[in-house]
């Protein structure tokens, strides 16, 4: 029997190969997610113990704030290294300037453009290379107030060897420099987001504004003494704004901050890994269904000639298993171009990754063969059960068809329950309050795909209305051939039926991403709009705030008649690290629309003062604070303070612009080192514009919008991600193809005869192509009624849940008609093949096959 | 009667040519010199070994002989289904062994009708709808009242809406030969029409061709194994190993038996 099932895989070799990468595509996905977050893992961690490899311990600012953009602005004095060096236990020392600080040493290219997102200053001491993590590649170290070494990975992109002028804006001031070489970082030449420039301890100084200071020490321990010796004798030398940690430590958690970031990427990719793979699924399963059915009278032989049942469900499943053990080997290999693509995808949109060879890891391979096998194993359990209840009988009868499953009759009864019962799990996933939030992961997670499989079992019943409506332009503009194909959609409504859901799989979420993007796309920029009125906008780029300098500059260009800035950055407020404003109380009422809560008016700004703040009513409510009650704070540079609240207003959830927690100005410049504005808006005539956008586009780090655009621009970023995912859900969508691409080749094989048939009372080739080719159309079209109908239906009860938060339904015209268009194509796609197949068929032979 | 001699049909009024009359008024298809050989070298076999023959129009011609005779082969190539090795075939006047595939669809659409041994209707459609399939395929409009004509002729005014899962076999192969039909082909092949069904609906199927070549003078050639079906042709041609053998004109069941007996004796 064994032989028997491999050998009927051998026959239908087309059909074992198109089913194979419904899976492949899946498994691909999955093991590429593995494979990049390894390769991302392997390529940092080595970063973390490579480069501090000659280091034992670091002293350091003490790191309060996470995600601070200012940093502690802790320094060392140089007094501080010499008395480190004197320890006994110490063996060597070097100080080196390298702030936390984001953005201090743009390199630009010569495009005048900026070469990474974000950028890295530092210095190097030749004299002390061993504690720096910048390797010399080419050319040599700089020296002197002239010379830079940047980073490899730029150097590449922007096309400049050592003996070049690169223009670097140090804190916002340009100035060329000479390459003297390149350096890479660790072992990688670049740190992807972000380029590195490095020059000789007192020219690094002096740029960064750190005469006579370090941002950190490294130290070599004495031979004989250990780096917990050191850390335990450095310690009594540090202010209570540094630290020393032993480098074990510290690249222990600098991994283990990477490790998570990681992990949530991992998820967001295996999540559509597994979408892929689910899609794969139902391809399968149909595919073998149809398979199944068409070979009832192979099974029946077999029985005859004494095959068990056990024996006919075994080969069945033996095929599934082959398929998915194949698929998945190929699935895996191709997880290997996936990895890159996606590190591709990633690089496209501004989120470059450091380059190392592909990990392939031994989980990588198990997970990834287990799910593929498993999910075709799983998959091919029904079509393998119908497979044994064909009686042997079967073998002598002209046109015998398989038996209905026993379940067959109750499938739209259990589709009504199935989806009520998700739609159910939906509703308090969304609505239900007092749910955690793992709960109503599992829940809406659980819900929807309980939904697709409701659906899918109602789908036999809805493909004939449906069919009806979608059909028509088929039997309009497609003649005879046309309405053929109609009515050849309905002829076995649960194969057309599973054939489409696959592809309403996919569609019902890229319509979810479309319909929900345009949403808060919408509900952005009314937020926005709602919020300030300016003629000009200046933000930061990438949501980093810019230099607080950059803003005065933009205000004391002429004929700027009113000007405000908005501080941004992190701090910890009542124990939690959040967003905080510093807002300028005598100017920022005139851009900012504060839609006050009791109790606070306009004429709150003014009591501000050093001490006071303004909180959203949202931040208010979740954390039951009212006015008058104080608040802790502490700003990255590790001061503390309490403040009042003085004012509540009410701030839309959907792009506040301002933190949930907003000061004075002057007392933000107080606790935040390096100030840095998030946004500084402007009130002047077009004439001062072009200025204020010429002067804007020479800061690097800002972004120039009008007050008309700035609604609009603010939304731009969101247009990146929902073009990830669009690519992401796509993957599933061609699987879905695959699954078209079989079903329609299995039916132009089963209805050879009738085309023959056909062919002979008159129907020409082109005739049989178009037939095919509506039908493909038709079901793509019906998967595209499903997934669209069912996208926009939970983006409205999405979006009805969030109502409160200023979300709006709203359906985008065009991304529709594109997924429609989109699935005509995949239709006529799929069936390219088939048809060609169709027209092909030898019409004597045709007629006369069985 | 014997077997061997000639025998005269002319007592029957309804047969309209004498057996025997070698002037044949006009012949719809013609075939020179057949020859069809299947495979290559050693392995080749000739399925006809140079037929000729003239398909009188008006006139109901069944093809006989036995299994591996050549009779569905001749068919297939008169009805240019199959190409010939060797030799030439007019329909209607038309040369169809160089025609391409656009050309020969255009000549089933005009000029042939077919019938099935397995019926072929589409199962999805209506039998009004499996009726006017050629006509619509060749992207007319059926005529109305020729269409009306059509199905009471074929008796299935009554069963218009159904679909060929509701039909019995007899009235699925009247909903097939109305289908053959509806395009007034020049010539109308059937392929054992009876052999899918039991001897009192092939009766009623027999019945219903011959009637159609007398009243709609439908030139038909049918290929079948039944000597009944045979019996209502004008004329029957015998097949033997790739060779007409013998040419009857219209003759009774049992000389028909007796022909085929010797026929494949031989």
């Amino acid at each position: 029997m064994i032989g028997v099932a491999l050998k009927g895989l051998a026959a239908r070799k087309l059909r074992a190969v198109l089913t194979a990468f419904a899976v492949v595509i899946g498994v691909a996905m999955v093991a590429g997610t593995f494979m990049l977050t390894d390769t991302l893992q392997k390529s940092f961690s080595g970063l973390f113990t490579e480069s501090t490899s000659n280091t034992d311990a670091v002293v350091r600012g003490k790191e309060v704030v996470k995600n601070s953009t200012s940093g502690s602005g802790a320094t060392i004095p140089a007094t501080l290294l010499t008395k480190v060096r004197a320890l006994p236990e110490v063996g060597s020392a070097a100080g080196e300037v390298n702030p936390a600080e984001a953005n201090v040493a743009d390199i630009y290219g010569r495009d005048g453009k900026k070469a990474a997102r974000e950028s890295v200053g530092a210095s190097v001491d030749p004299a002390n290379a061993k504690f720096s993590p910048l390797r010399l590649k080419t050319g040599a170290w700089p020296n002197g107030p002239g010379e830079v070494v940047i980073d490899a990975g730029t150097a590449t992109k922007k096309h400049y060897k050592v003996g070049d002028s690169v223009v670097i804006g140090t804190l916002g001031k340009k100035h060329p420099y000479k390459v003297t070489g390149t350096v890479s970082f660790g072992t990688v030449d670049s740190l992807g987001l972000a380029s590195i420039a490095a020059w000789d301890v007192k020219t690094a100084q002096t740029l960064l504004h750190r005469e006579g200071r370090y941002d950190s020490v490294s130290i070599a321990a004495k031979k004989g003494s250990s780096p917990a010796a050191v850390v335990r004798a450095v310690k009594p030398l540090l202010g209570s704004n540094l630290e020393v940690k032993d480098a074990k430590t510290q690249a222990k958690d600098d991994a283990d901050n990477l490790n998570e970031g990681l992990r949530i990427i991992k998820l967001f990719l295996l999540g559509f890994g597994f979408i892929a793979l689910l899609v794969g699924a139902f391809v399968i399963f149909n595919t073998m269904s149809i398979t199944v059915a068409q070979r009832t009278r192979e099974y029946a032989t077999l029985r005859t000639l004494g095959a068990s049942r056990k024996q006919v469900l075994r080969s069945v499943k033996l095929e599934g298993l082959v398929i998915g053990f194949v698929a998945s080997v190929i699935g895996l290999v191709f997880g290997i171009g996936i990895a890159k693509g996606l590190i591709a995808l990633f690089g496209a949109t501004g989120l470059e990754l450091p380059k190392a060879s592909t990990v392939i890891a031994t989980h990588t391979i198990v997970y990834s063969l287990l799910l593929g096998t498993g999910i075709t194993l799983l998959a091919s359990i029904i079509p393998a059960r119908r497979a044994t209840r064909v009686p042997p009988i079967a073998a002598v009868r002209e046109g015998a068809v398989l038996p209905q499953s026993r379940l067959a009759g109750h499938s739209a009864n259990a589709g009504i329950g199935v989806t009520v019962a998700s739609l159910a799990a939906i509703a308090l996933g969304i609505f239900a309050s007092g749910v955690s939030g793992g709960a109503v992961a599992l829940l809406l997670g659980g819900g929807v795909l309980g939904l697709f499989a409701g659906i899918a079992l109602l789908a036999p019943r809805l493909v004939k209305p449906l069919a009806r409506v979608v059909g028509l332009p088929a039997r309009r503009t497609g003649g005879v051939a046309g309405e053929i194909a109609s009515a050849n959609s309905v002829r076995n409504p649960g194969r057309t039926a599973s054939t489409a859901a696959a592809l309403m799989i996919g569609l019902t979420l890229v319509t979810v991403v479309a319909v929900l993007g345009s949403g808060l796309r919408v509900s952005t920029q009314n937020a926005v709009k709602d919020q300030i009125t300016a003629y000009y906008v200046v933000d930061g780029k990438q949501d980093l705030p810019f230099r607080a300098a950059e803003g005065d500059e933009l205000e004391a260009i002429s004929c700027v008649k009113a000007a405000t800035h908005v501080r941004s950055d992190r701090a910890i407020v009542q124990g939690k690290e959040n967003q905080v404003s510093g807002i300028d109380p005598a100017t920022i009422a005139r851009f900012y629309h504060f839609d006050w809560k009791k109790g606070s008016s306009n004429a709150t700004l003014a009591q501000l003062g050093t001490d006071g703040a303004l909180v959203t009513k949202g931040y208010a409510e979740n954390e039951h604070l009212k006015l008058g009650d104080s608040l802790a704070i502490r700003t990255p540079s590790g001061a503390k303070a309490t403040l009042r609240i003085r004012g509540i207003y009410d701030a839309p959830a959907s792009k506040p612009l301002l933190g949930e927690i907003a000061v004075s100005q002057a007392s933000f410049d107080k606790g935040f080192t390096q100030p840095k504005n998030g946004l500084t808006l402007l009130n002047a005539d077009a004439a001062a514009g072009a200025t204020i956008k010429s002067t804007t586009s020479g800061f690097g780090d800002a972004t120039f919008h009008t007050g008309a655009a700035y609604p609009k621009d603010a939304t731009k970023d969101m247009a990146t991600f929902l073009a990830m995912l669009y690519v992401l859900l796509g993957f599933s969508v061609i699987v879905s193809l695959f699954g078209m691409v079989n079903t329609m080749v299995l039916s132009v094989f089963e209805r050879t005869r009738e085309i023959g048939m056909l062919r002979t009372i008159g129907m020409t080739r082109r005739q049989a192509r178009r037939m095919i080719r509506h039908e493909s159309i038709i079901t793509a079209l019906i998967g595209a009624a499903l997934g669209l109908g069912l996208g926009v239906f939970l983006s409205a009860l999405v979006t009805q849940a969030t109502k409160d938060s200023g979300m709006v339904l709203s359906i985008p015209a065009v991304p529709l008609v594109a997924f429609t268009l989109i699935a005509v194509l995949a239709g006529i796609g799929a069936a390219i093949m088939p048809a060609r197949r169709a027209s092909r068929l030898n019409v004597l032979a045709a007629l006369q096959y069985e | 009667m014997s077997t061997n001699a000639p025998v005269s049909a002319t007592t029957d009024p309804r047969a309209p040519y004498e057996r025997g009359d070698t002037k044949t008024p006009h012949a719809v298809v013609t075939a020179r010199d057949l020859v069809r050989r299947y495979g290559e070298g050693d392995t080749a076999v000739d399925a006809l070994r140079g037929v000729s023959v003239d398909i009188a129009e008006g006139r109901l011609t069944a093809v006989m002989g036995p299994s591996g005779s050549g009779k569905s082969t001749l068919m297939h190539i008169l009805a240019g289904l199959d190409k010939p090795t060797a030799g030439e075939v007019t329909v209607a006047g038309i040369d169809v062994t160089n025609l391409g595939d656009d050309d020969l669809t255009k000549l089933r659409r005009d000029h042939i009708g077919f019938i099935f041994q397995f019926f072929n209707l589409l199962p999805m459609l209506t039998a009004a709808e499996n009726i006017a399939l050629p006509l619509k395929l060749a992207g007319g409009k059926p005529d109305p009242q020729w269409l009306e004509e059509l199905i009471d002729t074929v008796g299935l005014s009554d069963r218009l809406t159904h679909r060929p899962s509701e039909l019995s076999g007899g009235q699925q192969q009247r909903v097939a030969v109305a289908r053959a039909l509806v395009s007034r082909p020049s010539v109308m092949f059937a392929d054992e029409p009876t052999g899918n069904l039991d001897s009192t609906t092939s009766g009623e199927i027999l019945a219903l061709m011959r009637d159609s070549v007398d009243t709609l003078g439908q030139t038909t050639v049918m290929v079948t194994h039944d000597a009944h079906a045979a019996a209502i042709a004008d004329r029957v041609l015998f097949l033997a190993d790739g060779h007409i053998v013998e040419d009857l004109g219209r003759s009774s069941a049992h000389e028909i038996l007796e022909t085929l007996e010797q026929v494949s004796g031989r």
